[in-house]
């Protein structure tokens, strides 16, 4: 059962996090929540994204969204933003999500099959 | 949309876009009279009457990337679809305050779906919103308010990861069983 009370505990656990990471962000997540995006699974893909997150302990990614960008056809889709670049993977789903934020985000490694644009 | 609640995340979307720092969404069913009732009010920017007026028609946008505005007109018609309607109320500068009525038992009606991961979507990419959830059966409620959260969290952003996933559990629970609507 969970109750309010529980968040003093919840509370800690979050401030240690940003103890952690000292203010800083490796990289940032983008996923673009267009009615398009939402349609497509976005949700979806910002839940696997952020459970992905959690269980490898990362505090240090921040996410966000996006409205409609144009790539309407492509969605859902995801930025990410690492090392001065910006890479978009397009036709996310939550499986892709996952492996973009193993592969990309912690490792580093962009994964050209699924890109749809970089900068 | 599939889900109701992928709707709802959209709407949400929308009084974002319109600067809204505070968001009301309620689901009520109402098992007597067979009928759900899905509403948001915010405080955003509001729109014109004669904008209200035209914007269920899917080529009224104030978007530059897209020619056309899908949300409401998809909303509305999801809402005809089950013997029900979508009314909109705004008022520019105050906010907007959208209502969609659907027979509850129809066929056609998509589920609510999963309400708790468009609560926790719409928290994580926006910590400073003012959000509170309401979903009724009955007269069985459970709700769901950031600023309660707030005070417990004295000063830790509602979007870090041991809060979201808190949340996320928390609606979930709070969502099943005496509320539950399918
Ligand atoms: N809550 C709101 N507050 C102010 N304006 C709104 C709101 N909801 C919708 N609008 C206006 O109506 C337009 C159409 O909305 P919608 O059908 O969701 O399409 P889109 O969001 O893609 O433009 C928006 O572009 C916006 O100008
Ligand atoms: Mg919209």
């Amino acid at each position: 059962m969970k109750t309010l009370e529980d968040l003093k505990k919840v509370r800690e656990q979050a401030l240690e996090q940003m103890k952690l990471r000292e203010g800083k962000f490796s990289a940032k997540v983008v996923v673009a929540m267009g009615t398009c995006g939402i349609a497509a699974g976005a949700r979806e893909v910002m839940a696997a994204i952020l459970d992905e997150l959690d269980k490898r302990g990362i505090s240090d990614v921040a996410v966000t969204q996006t409205g409609c960008k144009g790539l309407c056809e492509q969605e859902p889709t995801v930025d990410i933003i690492k090392n001065g670049q910006s890479v978009t993977y397009g036709y996310v789903d939550a499986d892709k999500a996952r492996q973009i934020i193993a592969q990309h985000v912690v490792n580093g490694n962009v994964i050209g099959d699924w890109v749809v644009s970089a900068s | 949309m599939r889900e109701l609640s992928m709707h709802i995340l959209d709407l949400a979307q929308n009084s974002i876009a319109a600067g809204a720092s505070r968001l009301e969404i309620e689901v009520a069913a109402d098992t007597n009279a067979d009928r759900l009732v899905i509403s948001l009010q915010d405080n955003g920017r509001g729109m014109a009457p004669d904008f209200v007026s035209r914007v269920k028609d899917p080529f009224v946008t104030t978007r530059t990337t897209r020619r056309v505005g899908l949300g409401i007109p998809m909303f509305d018609a999801a809402a005809r679809a089950c013997d029900g309607r979508l009314a909109i109320q705004s008022s520019p500068g105050k906010g907007t305050y959208l209502a969609a009525t659907f027979k509850l038992s129809h066929i056609d009606r998509a589920p609510l779906g999963d309400i708790a991961s468009t609560i926790v979507t719409i928290i994580a990419v926006n910590p400073d919103l003012h959000l509170r959830y309401t979903q009724r059966v009955d007269d069985k409620a459970f709700i769901f308010d950031t600023d309660e959260l707030k005070t417990q969290l004295d000063g830790v952003p509602l979007n870090e990861g041991p809060v979201l996933k808190w949340i996320g559990e928390y609606v979930k629970q709070g969502t099943s069983e005496e509320t539950e609507i399918n």
